[in-house]
């Protein structure tokens, strides 16, 4: 930071007062819905009811800790193995196709290039009733697996992009040096590649474990067993059978987003490079 | 490197990824059109050929243009909204002056777009409910009670309800692709239109917006696409109702196949759907092709 900076720069003029003032209520707009749904969450529904805007009377836990015991546990242990297992196989899957990609030099490459990028051309509602017939001809529908294929098999074109554009920029004096050495391909792929992406392979896996965990329309299709539900369409079932708890539901909800926001407040950078470097949404 | 010239190998890391594109999103989406020239059940194994009689159908069905017409007001509006106000908070936070508040709104701005719709959609149908929402409460508070509604039971407010709860989730994150955009600009353009004393205004009007316009289209063709693949949202809050009024391409196919058991007529909204953002891919595709080869 220079100390002659300009002033000018640095001033409040109305009109930067009046520029702040509309992000500030649009934050409000953002953060007040998230706190009352927190805050609401501690209520019964007289406070709910009477006192919108209020602090709690008292501050109930058991809201809380009834939503994890009516549901929310058990669709959260739900998510994260549907999540954990797509995630470490989206990884492998494309950081292999990543590697072959920006490594390898064969004919069809460019074909190869193209097949896997034209996935990110895809929209999942297209296959849905495809996806669903498939998945009950092979007796996996109503399986956690009817989820992890999917959720794996669109996460990977937007992946392998992401792990071969970084691949590409490494330098390749490492692993020149390791062939030296007599170590072979799959050696250097998983001693030298993996160990050098890491960065990338962060993002990525933040990337898609965000929309495993969140996502719900295969969730909705393919699952039938309340047992197996993942959040986003156990919460739904959750509202059903709260009917008017709102409270609890607001607990329940609360619960269900939080993994997500603390893992986006603790890996910001991760997540800012991962949406920098694709174009491409959720 | 000539252990790069290995095909064997070449092609050992890449087949897990090809065989599971081929096999469960490209062989899909030609299944899918097959199917929709059936007439069939989800748990029959008997199908009848009918040819193109579900398109003929869906030509002459008032609730698939209404669909139709919801998906094109929704990438309409999100246009306007995530992509405008996208680009004007960005260009807002890169000023010199915003700039140290910057990681804080970027933040808050951004949060939303990491809670799954579900989450969002519930808590937006409290927010709506007619006597404890939020909204209703909020305008009794300051005297407009004539402005009250039951934001997703009335079909007048239904489908602009929904479509401002998809704002309020994702103009953070067409903000963030804008931010990223705008700190690529060459920080001289900027100084060189401070010593000739242009207004922040016109910075923006005559710097930011014409160099990232690239930005500005990939955004656009972005939300359009999202436009017509919308589903979470309206399914979690209204399912489609009161009456149809906010049923869009997605919850009718979903309505028609997993409600309906019209499993054929569910698989030709699916291709129709699938024509109407293919083309739409393929533009962006040409779009930022050119850019590449300027």
């Amino acid at each position: 930071m220079t100390k002659n900076r300009k002033h000018a720069d640095y001033r409040w003029t109305p009109g930067r007062i009046l520029t702040f003032a509309v992000l500030c209520i649009y934050a409000l707009l953002i953060l007040l819905p998230l706190l009352w749904m927190f805050i609401s969450g501690f209520k019964d529904n007289q406070g709910l009811f009477l006192d919108t805007w209020g602090l709690p009377d008292q501050w109930r836990w058991q809201n809380y800790t009834n939503a994890w015991k009516v549901g929310v546990g058990q669709y959260f242990w739900n998510s994260l193995l549907v999540t954990g297992i797509s995630v470490f196989i989206t990884l492998l899957i494309s950081s292999c196709a990543g590697f072959a990609l920006s490594r390898f030099e064969f004919k069809g490459r460019t074909l190869a290039l193209l097949l896997v990028l034209g996935g990110l051309m895809l929209s999942p509602q297209v296959s849905l009733v495809s996806l669903f017939k498939m998945m009950q001809s092979w007796g996996l529908y109503n399986t956690h697996l009817a989820l992890i294929i999917p959720y794996v098999a669109y996460r990977v074109p937007f992946m392998t992009y992401l792990i071969r554009s970084y691949m590409l920029s490494l330098p390749r004096e490492i692993e020149d040096a390791a062939y030296i050495d007599g170590c072979n391909t799959w050696k250097v792929y998983l001693r030298v590649i993996l160990p050098m992406s890491r960065p990338i392979l962060a993002t990525s896996a933040l990337m898609t474990a965000m929309s495993c965990w969140n996502e719900f329309m295969f969730a909705l299709v393919f699952i039938s067993n309340d047992d197996l539900r993942t959040v986003p369409v156990g919460l739904m079932n959750l509202r059903s059978s709260l009917s008017t708890d709102w409270t609890t539901l607001m607990a329940g909800l609360t619960l269900s987003a939080l993994p997500m926001i603390v893992l986006f407040f603790i890996f910001q950078k991760q997540f800012v490079r991962g949406i920098a470097s694709g174009s491409v949404k959720g | 490197m000539k252990i790069y010239n290995n095909k064997k190998m070449a092609f050992f890391f890449l087949l897990p990824a090809l065989v599971l594109l081929i096999v469960f999103v490209y062989y899909p989406i030609i299944q899918n059109f097959v199917m929709s020239l059936y007439k069939w059940k989800a748990f029959e194994d008997t199908r009848v050929f009918v040819g193109f009689e579900y398109y003929k159908r869906l030509w002459n069905d008032s609730v698939f243009w209404l669909a139709l017409g919801n998906n094109f007001l929704y990438a309409l509006i999100s246009i306007v909204f995530q992509v405008g106000l996208g680009l004007v908070f960005a260009a807002i936070l890169e000023q010199k002056f915003f700039r140290r508040f910057q990681p804080f709104f970027r933040t808050v701005f951004f949060i939303p777009s990491v809670i799954s719709m579900t989450v969002v959609g519930l808590m937006f149908q409290l927010i709506y409910h007619p006597s404890i929402g939020l909204l209703n409460q909020f305008l009794r508070t300051i005297g407009l009670d004539n402005l009250t509604h039951a934001w997703l039971g009335e079909k007048a407010t239904a489908m602009f309800s929904i479509i401002a709860v998809s704002q309020w989730q994702s103009i953070g994150y067409i903000m963030l692709l804008f931010l990223v955009a705008i700190q690529k600009i060459p920080a001289d353009l900027y100084e060189s239109a401070d010593i000739a004393g242009a207004s922040s205004l016109q910075k923006f009007r005559f710097i930011t917006v014409p160099m990232v316009k690239e930005t500005i289209v990939m955004c656009m063709i972005i939300t359009l696409i999202g436009g017509f693949q919308v589903f979470d949202e309206v399914y979690v809050m209204t399912a489609g109702g009161p009456g149809r009024s906010t049923e869009v391409l997605a919850s009718y196919l979903y309505r028609a196949g997993f409600r309906n058991d019209e499993m054929g007529l569910a698989s030709t909204i699916a291709s129709v759907i699938f024509l109407l953002t293919f083309t739409m891919t393929l533009i962006q595709l040409l779009l930022s092709n050119r850019k590449e080869e300027a």
